[in-house]
């Protein structure tokens, strides 16, 4: 009962968190917490799904999700860094703005069907194993290369980085612009793989998931990455037990990520206490930065 | 939704059952020329969501269009059933709107307390059995359209296999899923159906997984009782029939989406915003089927074979004339006898339906 076909959908309903989740912890490694996560989906769900249909292409989609997802993180970037606005609040706001942008200009889109989307290697499409290839990518800029260092450098004390002559608001503008981009393409994964069409508020709360999948995760790629799955094969493994037939408590299963979470948190915390070690948390994160202090 | 409130819903059905029946109260007096009645509405997804939500904005369009200048509509769309819904009904009481559409199930307790504390203002609650002076409720009867869709299905799958896809565990959700399954089985006696539970209204990307979890279990027909048209996006891209749920969901046509239920509205918002205005309001409970036209089935689209729609279009002119979508000998799915040989239950029971008939194999989560 569990094997390809159930793999094959919960790789799909990973996805989207995958994608958006690995984005959101590059930028909170950076040191800025991005509560927009949700706006920056359902953006590059809509830019997505346009694209896609204005062009016949689901990459032209997925590239113009992207570009999207980017912009819009852009402004939340410009607030935060270059205006010292709270991140907390400008994210919820980025958040909303999304939701309400995305409801004006996607009414054209309704009823619309989206270009089907080409087969990859194993029946899994493309997108799934670029989502996947990412995750050592990722792994490797932010803990092997020169690039990440700085990257994790400027998140962990931003004071510091800065005296080192390092361009702590450019870091973090990028790392923004890379979250948004990389949340586009999951929304985007969305409306042309897994629902082929445009729906105002699609994206339905992935972005609050993806937001705890990195704290779940400990802020590293691999911990998203089984974060993800968890939470998205949950999903799909009760909706396959219950198609099956089989009597499985629903409750129960769906209750099982965040029991995972709050177990993670405890083993976390446990660990700084008895091991002394630092909180896997990055140590500027949400603090704003100004150069002249 | 889950079991303590199913029995709650139970046990206040037989204490109204034990009370003499309100008396119809008419209230206020008639709004004058030139005073403007504002109406307000919540819904429980966005008004695209090309299904429920966006059936009750035709019907809001609808009263616009007909009253014009003598009333001012507003709604308010995304609102999460619970606590949340009071916030919105309480600002739309403050607004000043003096009648108030909620139009899903889980607003009913909000409904009830915001009624409370406003009693000039009159509420209107869709598929509901709380009432009080100032609160009405009214529903369709959608397990008629699914019987139709029952029967086109039981005709249609080439796998035997039907899949349901649920909200919740509700009573209305109940009696679609026995409808179907009673007038699948009468004309394809092989027939299985599985049920997914999505414990949602609204999340199209869920509703696609849950869609994709039937397919996967070879099913090759869908019915819904989810607001989005992801269901049959999915179907069209892995093959298999499905419905219009609660909307026309014409995009579809004229494969995967072979007919619809489609909830109209209009006539009873109409109407009611009329009794408002003329002072001739009062609560009532009322529940409309395909003989008042409230229930709708869509258009029958030619991917069905002529002797399938012939068969789905005589289920819809019985029940226009009088047929009961459950009429016994009907037992229960643990085989315990429910209805005799002729017999159908009373609206009461229907209301607090929570079991499946004989024959389905899907287990109620509990």
């Amino acid at each position: 009962m569990i094997g390809w076909t159930t793999l094959l959908l919960l790789m799909s309903a990973a996805t989207p968190i995958l994608f958006a989740a690995l984005g959101e912890a590059i930028a909170e490694r950076s040191g800025v917490l991005n509560l927009g996560v949700e706006g920056m989906m359902i953006t590059g769900a809509l830019a997505g799904f346009a694209a896609a249909h204005a062009t016949g292409s689901p990459l032209a989609g997925f590239v113009a999700g992207a570009a999207a997802g980017a912009a819009i993180s852009l402004i939340f970037g410009v607030l935060t860094q270059y205006l010292l606005t709270n991140q907390v609040a400008t994210g919820l706001a980025l958040t909303m703005f999304g939701l309400g942008l995305t409801a004006m200009f996607g009414r054209p889109y309704e009823g619309v069907k989206a270009p089907s989307m080409p087969g990859g290697p194993l029946g899994v499409n493309w997108a799934i194993w670029l989502g996947l290839a990412l995750v050592p990518l990722t792994w490797f800029v932010l803990n092997r290369t020169r690039r990440g260092l700085i990257l994790r450098g400027v998140g962990e004390n931003h004071d510091a980085a800065h005296a080192l002559g390092y361009k702590v608001r450019l870091v973090r503008l990028v790392a923004i612009a890379i979250g948004g981009a990389m949340a586009g393409i999951g929304g985007a994964y969305v409306s042309i793989a897994t629902v082929l069409q445009w729906t105002e508020g699609m994206t339905a709360g992935a972005g609050w998931i993806a937001l705890a999948i990195v704290v779940f995760a400990g802020w590293s790629p691999w911990g998203v990455l089984a974060g993800a799955w968890l939470f998205g094969g949950v999903a799909v493994l009760q909706l396959r037990l219950q198609a099956a037939g089989v009597a499985v408590p629903v409750q129960l299963l769906s209750m099982a990520p965040y029991l995972a979470t709050i177990v993670v948190l405890v083993i976390i915390s446990a660990r700084q206490k008895y091991r002394g070690r630092g909180s896997a948390a990055p140590g500027s994160l949400g603090r704003p930065f100004h150069a002249t202090r | 939704m889950n079991r303590r409130t199913l029995l709650a819903s139970a046990a206040a059905l037989a204490l109204m059952a034990m009370l003499p029946p309100l008396p119809a109260r008419a209230q206020g007096t008639p709004i004058p020329e030139g005073e403007k009645l504002k109406v307000g509405f919540i819904y429980v997804g966005p008004v695209g969501d090309g299904g429920w939500s966006y059936q009750h904005d035709l019907g809001r369009k609808a009263i616009e269009a007909h009253f014009g200048d003598r009333i001012e509509t507003s709604y308010i769309e995304n609102v999460p059933e619970g606590a949340d819904a009071e916030r919105a009904l309480t600002q739309l009481a403050l607004a000043g709107n003096k009648l108030i559409f909620a139009t899903s199930f889980g607003f009913m307790d909000a409904v009830i307390n915001t009624a409370a504390k406003f009693p000039d203002v009159k509420f209107e609650h869709a598929t509901g059995y709380k009432r009080a002076e100032n609160v009405a409720t009214y529903d369709a009867r959608f397990y008629e359209g699914r019987a139709v869709m029952g029967t086109i299905a039981g005709m249609m799958t080439k796998t035997n296999k039907i899949g349901f896809i649920g909200s919740f565990p509700i009573p209305e959700v109940m009696q679609g899923i026995n409808s179907t399954f009673i007038h699948a089985r009468k004309v394809n006696p092989d027939v299985e159906l599985k049920v997914v539970w999505a414990y949602t209204w609204f999340d199209p990307a869920k509703e696609a997984d849950a869609a994709s979890a039937l397919l996967a279990e070879g099913v090759d027909v869908i019915l819904q009782h989810t607001d989005s048209t992801a269901p049959l996006a999915k179907l069209q891209e892995k093959g298999g029939i499905g419905f219009g749920q609660a909307s026309d969901m014409a995009a579809f046509k004229p494969t995967p989406r072979v007919s619809a239920i489609i909830d109209n509205w209009e006539p009873y918002y109409i109407k009611r915003v009329g009794e408002v205005l003329d002072g001739t309001w009062a609560s009532h409970g009322v529940w409309l089927g395909i003989k008042d036209g409230e229930v709708g089935i869509g258009e029958i689209t030619e991917a069905v074979p002529a002797e399938v729609k012939e068969a789905a279009e005589a289920v819809r002119d019985q029940i226009a004339g009088g047929y009961h979508p459950f009429t016994g000998p009907l037992n229960k799915q643990d085989g315990s006898a429910w209805l005799a040989e002729g017999q159908t239950p009373t609206d009461e029971e229907l209301a607090s339906m929570d079991f499946f008939v004989e024959g389905i194999t899907a287990q109620i989560p509990r």
